[in-house]
């Protein structure tokens, strides 16, 4: 009984992930990802 | 004497742990000219995080660091659910828990070379142990989701308050070697960055002494994937009729699990180092396919 919610948590969890990153990709979220990620961040490195 | 420098060669060989630790963190910062030239990777592998804590303004990081962009996202105009960031963790979290901790993280390879330092080593108490390991989760709770989301600052930005305050892959990925190699960044370095320097001195000091510091309580991405660590699909495996009790596998825990009594607890970073020094072989991965070879084995 415990390992079949131990499974079906692990296939819901997978299940909601990759639901997650096509409603994110939809949403062109990963454009925002890419913009933040290649400008120096000013905070990240102590600067700003 | 050719033996004796078989031995010696045997000796000295990379676990591993430390050639996939290697491996992955030449993966994750592959864009050397980045080093050389002050400047960091504009590709669009950006656009993909990376399941480690690696800083995006690493001049040699090729991927994005989730809790970056994760705060990014939370502190972004619209204040929209981080959907794409959120489930990207997720599926990392489910497919390899803390294995990224454990096999992964540059960060990680970090602390385990440091703790190598020959000094005495710190044994933290249980009552102190026990109740600093949830700072790591308040830390991901306050600076990664609250404090980017709803605190504003005067000029009407949430900056990222874990990689602005805290984050030691930023300090040192990111801030040190752009400093370094690009004068007009230098020029602006000011309290902010003494600070930094200073939070990751303290956290190279702690992990000299104590193993996995940084891991144990502050890193938020490792509590992140610490929630995973039940339901994952890489588990570890005690076979308590194989086991002597001799307790070598909790001594040797970087995490201090007690590995005979909770081997998959959520501190486990699947490192291997149980697995490794069990004499009975009673500590086994499971992999998600492993169930039925067992059950071939059997017939």
């Amino acid at each position: 009984m415990k390992n079949k919610g131990i499974l079906a948590a692990r296939y819901g969890l997978l299940a909601l992930g990759v639901l997650f990153i096509a409603v994110g990709l939809l949403r062109r979220e990963h454009i925002e990802v890419l913009q933040k990620a290649v400008m120096i961040c000013l905070e990240c490195i102590g600067i700003g | 004497m050719p033996g004796m420098y078989r031995d010696r060669l045997k000796k000295h060989k990379l676990s591993f742990q430390r050639r996939v630790q290697l491996v992955s963190a030449v993966l994750v910062n592959g864009y050397a000219i980045g080093f050389a030239k002050g400047r960091i990777f504009t590709g669009g592998t950006k656009a993909v995080c990376v399941p480690v804590l690696n800083c995006y303004s690493c001049p040699g990081a090729l991927g994005a660091c989730p809790i970056g962009s994760l705060q990014a996202a939370l502190g972004s105009a619209g204040h929209r659910f981080p959907f794409y960031v959120l489930g990207l963790l997720m599926l990392f979290g489910v497919v390899l828990g803390r294995l990224v901790c454990g096999l992964l993280c540059p960060l990680g390879l970090l602390q385990d070379l440091l703790h190598k330092i020959p000094v005495p080593k710190l044994r933290v108490p249980r009552k102190i142990d026990r109740p600093l390991r949830w700072l790591k989760y308040i830390v991901l709770l306050v600076t990664v989701v609250l404090l980017p989301a709803f605190a504003v600052t005067d000029t009407g930005v949430n900056p990222p308050y874990f990689c602005k305050y805290i984050c030691p892959a930023g300090t040192l990925g990111g801030g040190v070697p752009l400093l370094l190699t690009n004068p007009s960044l230098r020029a602006l370095a000011g309290e902010l960055f003494s600070w930094k320097a200073l939070v990751l001195a303290a956290i190279v000091a702690a992990c000299v002494f104590i193993p996995r510091a940084f891991c144990r309580y502050l890193c938020p991405l490792g509590a992140f994937y610490s929630l995973f660590n039940r339901f994952g699909f890489y588990q570890m495996k005690l076979d308590k009729s194989k086991c002597i009790g001799c307790k070598k596998c909790e001594e040797s825990c970087p995490m201090g699990v007690e590995v005979t009594k909770d081997i998959n607890s959520v501190e486990c970073i699947r490192c291997g180092k149980c697995k490794e020094v069990c004499p009975k072989g009673a500590v086994t991965p499971v992999y998600p396919l492993s169930d039925s070879t067992s059950k071939k084995q059997k017939l």
